[in-house]
């Protein structure tokens, strides 16, 4: 069970709350207007925003971990690569983020580079994969990272639609084989239905418990309803 | 945090180097009261050196801008080339100006053909003239770097607004210039402010007195260190102060993407461009070109100490570069404007009163002979920190930028993410900062004089020996040497980070 | 190929034996592999059973600044590169002591009585010029021709000092007309005489100033007789190079031997190729093949060293107003 208690970011003139806890193993799409803090929301849980109240995780607190000691695995919009380094040596910075293998971890790096199709691919640097590779390659350290949270945050908002389908499918296929917890940023209401039982609403400063995706898009809130144009 | 303690360390400690030589000078005698003399030194000094940045940059800003709107064959050469004059040593450049605008130089032998008046390069004009063939190139270097920092969306916007050439300049242009141009300002302002050789050189006489000068007259000649002390701290005052005001103003990086094509920018003016261009690299080369014509046929019969030197220079070019690479790492990714602002201030302390009062402080322990080269290495390494700091910190900032997030989602140890994240991500900067601070620390004749002796010379001081034993002919032989050492040093380094950044440029271009 | 190791070197302590050493100030180009250095402590050293080390620093006002900088630490047992511009300021520091030798018979152009400083070489400040131009006869013939001149600032270098005391010494209260009518001669003023021979010898000008023994470097080095110094009516500002000994010195007897030496043909045939100036005593073997081309002036001219400290101030502030105008 991921928890937050009481957790507040506050700005100038902006404000986000969240009382709210999502079940172990859960997918949740989190759903709002433009600027209302989805992406705050997962930086909260992620490690990257100071805030009052508190993170749990299995019922013990996070937030004074900092990021890379939080049981989270994050996917950004952008920058999930580091551009001078191999996709074979990007993945391995899952397994070990000093990047210092042993035979096993190479060969759970090799495998994994061979599930998301690249076995090939391992010693070309990002740059030089396409835009459908490149997020192959950071679900392949995902795959590695052993994080029982998953947060994406508009992952593969860049490619095309088909492109995008098959990512959002591989990820989910990810979380349920390793029981992970999902959380993901989307502006698609398709999206959302398709992947996500559950959906957290973020507007008008809260970030509201959970509820039925369904039972949500088919009749919005008022602040949704504008933002779906519906 | 760790990383802000060591930079905050090493920036103490530069200042220490920096200042403390000073203190220690001002220390040992009472303060000397200034004479009118030494007003009229500042006045003069202030005159030049705002002469001088100011020719620089308005003769850069056609320069960068025709280098940022055209793509020609050779392009990288011409912008190779600007480095040029910022890594020659002072004194063979005065000989390659002289060769070219002397009064026996080939510009007067070509007016004189065409039957113009003929120039002179000594006087106001002649260190205006040698400040701007320095300056010219590194104030167009960060210029169009500011240029090329435009983002293309931008130029979408304006093109697809159906802007002009006026309303592009309004506003695109003068936006950029208004953020450049300051700190290109302060930088070349600076630089001149503590200008010596060529204000002695090419001065033309006592109206061309710096305040480096007098403080060399009032230690040398006048043995009123106070005196000393107190022109110093008032160089030093004003240099911290055009730093200071050129640190307010956000500067674009130094290196970052020259070597990229540029993007269209249309428009006409083509011709012009070129011409621009081709007067710029004439201007730039032909001193270069006449010191090499003038020594090359006399580098194979140079005597061995000079060789020996050459071998000195580069033991401590390659310990000053290191050094100074250390320094300027630490401040750039632990520190912020605080410490780089420190790391700036060796830039506007006299030479002169850096050797003297490190001179002061070691002598009550060991010879100073026994110190010259490591002095020399460090105060080397010091003096080229600024520049340094003005690839590194950019490229610092740029890496947490862009992949702080995601080294920290992974849990990397401090020591991990530099070895993998950071020091890899500037590398390209890394190699421009090392091969500026090598080229530099050769070219430098400065504090090693103070301290060597006939065997622990470096090749300046062994040239300006050869100069004053009437050797003219070998001097400028090792002149060549030394323009030759000092820019194989700085493309050895420089090409290296470019190896390994070429790929990491396409990759950023590819994500955007 | 005793400059081969001094990168290894620089790291060890350079005494390794227990031979007494005499260490003697001196200005740079003394101890360069062409300077008279080499030669000078390859014969000291065969006879004084010691070790001469030499320590440079600049030129001759380097020395002396260096010197007071240290003060009573100084390690110098022998300062050998002042010149008679400084001695007055040297004496003053109280730094030295009474030389105490019997001098030999010097071959100067004038007396010297200097009970501190001894003399080891000189020479003439002269404009140099090439073959071929037709130099003025004196500064005021210089002020009217339309000859271009280089020459050093007098508060770095040593010539530059030299030629101040010249026109002081020569003209005195006329002194300030003589700048203000060599204003438009000067093409630029250098730091030290390097860079102006050398922009000389590039053709910058018509004539530099040096001394009247420059020739013979072309001559006797180059094989090249090209080069003149122009006698000037009104006579020659001299340059007499001195040398004392520290009255902190621990080792007095073998620096008073050292002093000596210097005034013996084993330091004093070393001079003339090397420094390039006149020896303060011929050796037996008289002056190289050469040196009998070069121009004699008629009239020596040498301030005593008490009237030059001030000469020299008042005449450095009438060239600077002069030339600042």
């Amino acid at each position: 069970m991921l928890r937050l208690e009481g957790v507040r970011v506050e700005r100038e003139g902006w404000f986000l709350r969240a009382d709210l806890a999502v079940p172990k193993g859960a997918a949740v799409a989190v759903m709002g207007p433009s600027g209302a803090g989805k992406s705050t929301l997962l930086s909260v849980i992620g490690g990257f925003e100071e805030h009052a109240g508190h993170v749990l995780w299995e019922e013990a607190p996070i937030d004074g971990l900092p990021p890379g000691r939080r049981p989270v695995a994050t996917l950004f919009q952008d920058g999930n690569l580091f551009p001078h380094l191999s996709a074979r040596r990007n993945v391995a910075l899952g397994v070990r983020p000093d990047g210092r293998l042993g035979a096993r971890d190479r060969a759970r790096v090799d495998a994994a580079l061979e599930d998301a199709g690249l076995g090939r691919f391992g010693d070309r640097l990002p740059g030089d994969l396409s835009g459908g590779q490149m997020a192959r390659v950071a679900l392949a350290r995902i795959a590695v990272q052993d994080r029982p949270i998953l947060l994406l945050d508009e992952a593969f908002s860049g490619l095309g639609p088909a492109l995008k389908a098959e990512m959002l499918d591989r990820t989910v296929r990810l979380a349920a084989e390793g029981g992970r917890t999902l959380l993901m940023v989307t502006h698609e209401p398709e999206d959302a239905r398709r992947i996500c039982p559950e959906t957290i609403l973020v507007a008008e400063g809260i970030a509201h418990r959970p509820v039925g995706t369904e039972a949500l898009l088919s009749d919005p809130p008022e602040a949704l309803r504008a933002y779906l144009g519906t | 945090m760790a990383g802000r303690a060591l930079a905050l360390i090493t920036a103490a400690a530069v200042a220490a180097l920096a200042l403390g030589p000073l203190l220690v000078v001002a220390g040992s005698a009472d303060a000397g009261a200034m004479r009118p003399a030494d007003w009229a030194a500042l006045r003069f000094t202030l005159v030049q050196a705002a002469l001088s940045a100011a020719i620089s940059c308005l003769l850069a800003v056609p320069v960068a801008r025709a280098l940022a709107r055209r793509a020609f064959p050779g392009r990288g050469v011409v912008v190779a080339l600007m480095t040029a004059p910022f890594i020659l040593p002072v004194i063979v450049a005065v000989l390659g100006l002289v060769a070219v605008f002397g009064r026996a130089g080939a510009a007067n032998a070509v007016l004189g053909w065409v039957g113009l008046p003929p120039v002179s390069i000594y006087g106001l004009s002649g260190v205006v003239t040698a400040h701007v063939f320095f300056n010219l190139p590194l104030a167009a270097r960060l210029i169009l770097a500011g240029w090329e920092a435009v983002p293309a969306e931008r130029l979408r916007l304006a093109a697809s607004l159906g802007a002009g050439p006026w309303a592009t300049f309004r506003l695109i242009e003068w936006p950029l210039l208004r953020t450049v141009l300051p700190g290109a300002l302060a930088v070349v302002f600076v630089i001149c402010l503590t200008s010596f050789a060529v204000a002695l050189t090419l001065g033309g006489g006592p109206r061309a007195t710096t305040v480096e000068l007098a403080i060399y007259e009032a230690f040398l000649f006048d043995f009123d260190t106070g005196r000393a002390a107190r022109l110093a701290l008032i160089q030093a005052a004003l240099g911290l102060g055009a730093v200071g005001l050129g640190l307010l103003v956000p500067m674009p990086r130094l290196a970052g993407g020259l070597g990229r094509a540029p993007r269209r920018w249309g428009g006409g003016g083509k011709a012009l461009d070129a011409v621009l261009i081709a007067l710029a690299a004439l201007f730039v080369a032909a001193p270069v070109v006449a010191v090499v014509l003038r020594g090359a046929v006399h580098v194979a019969a140079l005597p061995p100490s000079v060789w020996v030197a050459a071998g000195n220079s580069l033991l401590t070019a390659a310990a000053s570069a290191a050094l100074c690479l250390l320094l300027a790492l630490a401040i750039a990714i632990g520190g912020g404007r605080l410490e780089e602002g420190v790391g700036t201030t060796a830039i506007a302390i006299s030479p002169l009163v850096i050797g003297t009062g490190l001179f002061l402080a070691v002598i009550p322990f060991v010879d100073p002979a026994e110190l010259a080269l490591p002095v020399t290495g460090m105060v080397n390494a010091v003096m080229a920190l600024p520049f340094a700091l003005r690839f590194l910190v950019p490229a610092a900032r740029r890496i947490r930028a862009t992949q702080g997030r995601l080294s920290a989602s992974l849990g990397m140890e401090r020591w991990t993410r530099l070895r993998i994240v950071t020091l890899p991500g500037m590398r390209r900067e890394i190699g421009a900062a090392a091969g500026i601070a090598a080229a530099l620390s050769m070219g430098d004749l400065g504090v090693i004089a103070f301290f060597a002796d006939a065997e622990r010379a470096t090749l300046p001081l062994q040239m300006y020996r050869l100069m004053g034993a009437y050797r003219m002919d070998e001097a400028m032989g090792a002149a060549v040497l030394l323009t030759a050492l000092a820019f194989g040093a700085f493309r050895l380094c420089d090409g290296w980070g470019a190896r390994g950044a070429g790929r990491a440029w396409r990759v950023r271009r590819a994500a955007a | 190929m005793r400059h081969a190791l001094p990168l290894i070197l620089a790291a060890v302590p350079a005494v390794a034996e227990d031979r007494p050493v005499l260490e003697v100030y001196t200005y740079d180009s003394f101890i360069a592999e062409w300077g008279p250095g080499p030669a000078v402590e390859k014969a000291f050293e065969a006879s004084c059973g010691c070790d001469l080390r030499f320590t440079a620093a600049g030129d001759g006002a380097a020395l002396l600044a260096r010197l007071r900088l240290e003060g009573a630490r100084t390690d110098a047992d022998v300062v050998l590169g002042l010149d008679t511009a400084l001695t007055a300021e040297a004496e003053a520091s109280g730094l030295f002591a009474p030389h105490g030798i019997d001098v030999p018979p010097l071959d100067l152009p004038v007396a010297w009585e200097d009970d501190t400083f001894l003399p080891y070489d000189w020479g003439w400040f002269a404009f140099v010029h090439r073959e071929g131009f037709e130099p003025p006869a004196s500064f005021e013939a210089l002020a009217d021709s339309d000859a271009a001149i280089l020459i050093q600032d007098p508060r770095s270098s040593t010539p530059g000092l030299g030629l101040i005391l010249w026109v002081e010494a020569a003209h005195g209260v006329r002194a300030g007309a003589i700048w203000e009518g060599l204003a438009d001669n000067v093409v630029t003023v250098t730091r030290g005489w390097s860079e102006a021979y050398g922009l000389f010898l590039e053709g910058e000008a018509d004539m530099v100033l040096s001394y009247t023994t420059s020739p013979a470097y072309h001559l006797i080095a180059e094989d090249d007789d090209g080069f003149r110094a122009a006698p000037f009516e009104e006579g020659h500002y001299m340059q007499v190079e001195v040398a004392g000994m520290l009255a902190g010195t621990d080792r007095p007897a073998l620096a008073r031997e050292f002093l000596a030496f210097m005034l013996t043909d084993g330091f004093q045939s070393a001079i003339p190729t090397t420094n390039w100036m006149y020896p303060a005593v011929i050796p037996e073997d008289g002056l190289p093949e050469g040196f009998d081309t070069l121009v004699t002036p008629s009239t020596s001219l040498l301030l005593p060293p008490g009237e030059a400290r001030d000469r020299a101030e008042e005449g450095i502030a009438t060239w600077r107003d002069a030339l600042s105008r």
